[in-house]
């Protein structure tokens, strides 16, 4: 896979779709990213002043970014980005340039918003590979089902954690200890999982009736408008998808392909965080991490250029000019040189002397 | 077939995990026979095998080195590596805990000198309880620390309580129970879904025998 060519390909994907290309710029204020730190992934952030004293920081994300600089108008705002954002690795504690790129829908959305949103997360792990799974859960019907059980944070943090870790021996433990009589409720919802159809089977099996139903409708719908399409056979509930409920608010989804050990793609709906920003609209959006593909690019041609021409004379550059010219004509990559350097890999090499061009 | 990736932790637990796995049907005898190989696998079973330092399984699993391995607690809760935990072996079990010299008495009126291996434990343990620490990260022989005056407690995995004894230390509080966990890849499970499920139900189903 090559990684310009993925970039086009997602690009003209959500612009098929309606989704404008969005530019921003490299810097933010500070100030921005210190008020919502929850929300990025690390709060280490590349900081420093500018000419007039202000504190920037280098963009640590780029939704943030996009929901400060637009506002609230009718109808869904569709746009897509391809930025560099720049995060602290987890491995290596060091600071990383990072490729993503992804799109956002903003307004008053509906359940086609959502699931187009969807289709084009799955779209977008096609392209990347065949072999993708993208993992869907809703919060807001997780956090439905834990209203009922208990209002305690630091009880929902743990139940939580153990649904992100398919955590079942430790999520029985504490209900045993705190809420026994959602042991079993809860035990069933964390092995919920599968193809669409199935799990949202049992999904109406446990939820059905409770305090949840709107939600669970809503997931119905949502997943109702995924059927027939191509992506369709990807698509996976699996409950132990998180995000922090101050932002998100509704649907969330990660997703994964082979060959890569952590989620390639990540997206929800937050509109918790809008309302952060006084603003009614709700949103939905996802990014795809291209840093995090370099498993699957290509890897090292085999060699560097198909054909070296070396010149060591002014007065021969004529001729090399011409086998220059007929070779790339022929889709060739070619490097013209004075003298042969060491390193590069070729398949040919060519010698230019007086008028003659020979091998060598 | 695919092969499912599993980390062994090297040494007797290892052995141990290795024997419950055969049992879930997922055996390979040639890890049986005496080698310095580290990677053995049986295609007929679809299953490879390696032996890794214990505190190394959960690196291996987080970054997909391998699908699945078995890590202690100790190592999920100091690490946090981002991974699934499937299921609780019940073996290897042992404790985290807060030792001292026999009849100690904490004085809160001074920051509180804690040696251990396990700083990330001991930092979120410690300010869950409100109480100042000054850490002191050591690599091996922590129950020597609070007899040099070094530290004034230690916080470390006691098994069976005898090494504390023998240097005159003694239990002041359990911070967590410990035990061998199965672990396993967040993208590593999407595509040996079938394998690792047929894992955990084989594992299960022998720890509910031995219940």
């Amino acid at each position: 896979m090559n990684a310009n060519r993925l970039v086009k390909t997602l690009g003209d994907l959500y612009a098929a779709y309606g989704y404008q290309p969005y530019r921003m710029s490299k810097f933010e204020e500070y100030d921005l990213y210190a008020r919502n730190k929850d929300f990025l992934l690390s709060d280490q952030i590349i900081t420093f002043t500018d000419t007039n004293g202000k504190l920037l920081a280098l963009k640590p994300d780029v939704t943030l970014s996009i929901i400060k600089n637009t506002e609230d108008l009718p109808g869904v705002q569709k746009l897509s980005y391809h930025e560099n954002v720049y995060r602290v690795s987890g491995h290596t504690g060091a600071f990383r340039e990072q490729p993503q790129t992804g799109l956002e829908c903003i307004g008053e959305l509906g359940p086609y918003d959502i699931a187009e949103v969807l289709l084009l997360a799955g779209r977008s792990l096609k392209a990347i590979s065949e072999e993708a799974v993208l993992d869907i859960s809703d919060l807001g019907l997780l956090s439905k089902v834990l209203d009922a059980v208990t209002a305690e944070k630091a009880d929902r943090r743990e139940v939580l954690r153990c649904f992100y870790e398919k955590n079942r021996h430790e999520l029985s433990a504490l209900c045993r200890e705190r809420f026994p009589a959602a042991e079993e409720t809860l035990d069933r919802l964390i092995q919920c999982q599968g193809a669409p159809r199935e799990a949202l089977e049992q999904l109406r099996d446990i939820l059905g009736g409770t305090s949840a139903e709107s939600e669970l409708r809503s997931l119905e719908k949502v997943m109702s408008l995924l059927e027939g399409t191509d992506v369709y056979r990807m698509l996976r509930l699996d409950l132990s998808v998180s995000g922090d409920s101050k932002y998100y608010n509704g649907i969330v989804f990660k997703g994964y392909v082979k060959g890569v050990p952590n989620s390639v793609l990540t997206g929800g709906r937050y509109d918790n965080l809008l309302r952060r920003f006084h603003r009614a609209s709700g949103a939905v959006g996802f990014a795809v991490y291209l840093d995090m593909l370099e498993p699957l690019y290509d890897g090292l041609p085999e060699t560097d250029v198909d054909d070296l021409i070396v010149c060591p004379e002014e007065a021969d550059l004529p001729a090399a000019i011409r086998l220059r010219d007929r070779l790339i004509g022929e889709g060739k990559r070619v490097s013209v040189q004075r003298l042969a350097p060491g390193k590069l890999r070729c398949k040919n090499r060519w010698l230019c002397k007086g008028n003659e061009v020979t091998p060598f | 077939m695919t092969m499912l990736n599993v980390a062994l932790p090297k040494g007797r637990l290892g052995e141990k995990v290795y024997g419950m796995f055969e049992q879930a049907g997922f055996e390979c005898p040639s890890i049986r026979e005496n080698s310095r190989k580290l990677i053995f696998e049986n295609p007929e079973k679809g299953v490879r095998y390696f032996w890794v330092k214990p505190s190394d399984v959960a690196i291996y699993v987080e970054r997909g080195a391998a699908d699945v391995g078995v890590a202690g607690k100790d190592i999920l809760l100091e690490y946090a590596p981002d991974v699934y935990e499937l299921s609780d072996l019940d073996i290897g079990k042992c404790r985290m805990a807060v030792a001292a010299p026999a009849g100690f008495q904490d004085d809160i009126r001074k920051t509180l000198r804690v040696a251990t291996k396990f700083t990330n434990i001991a930092r979120t343990y410690y300010a869950g309880i409100g109480r100042d620490i000054d850490i002191i990260h050591l690599n091996g022989s922590i129950e020597l620390a609070p007899i040099l005056g070094l530290s004034d407690v230690i916080v470390d995995i006691v098994e069976t309580g005898t090494t504390l004894k023998e240097n005159k230390l003694e239990v002041v509080r359990t911070i967590v129970p410990i035990s061998a966990r199965l672990i396993a890849n967040r993208s590593g499970y999407k595509f040996n879904q079938a394998a690792i499920e047929r894992l955990v139900a084989g594992l299960t189903a022998q720890k509910e025998e031995n219940a």
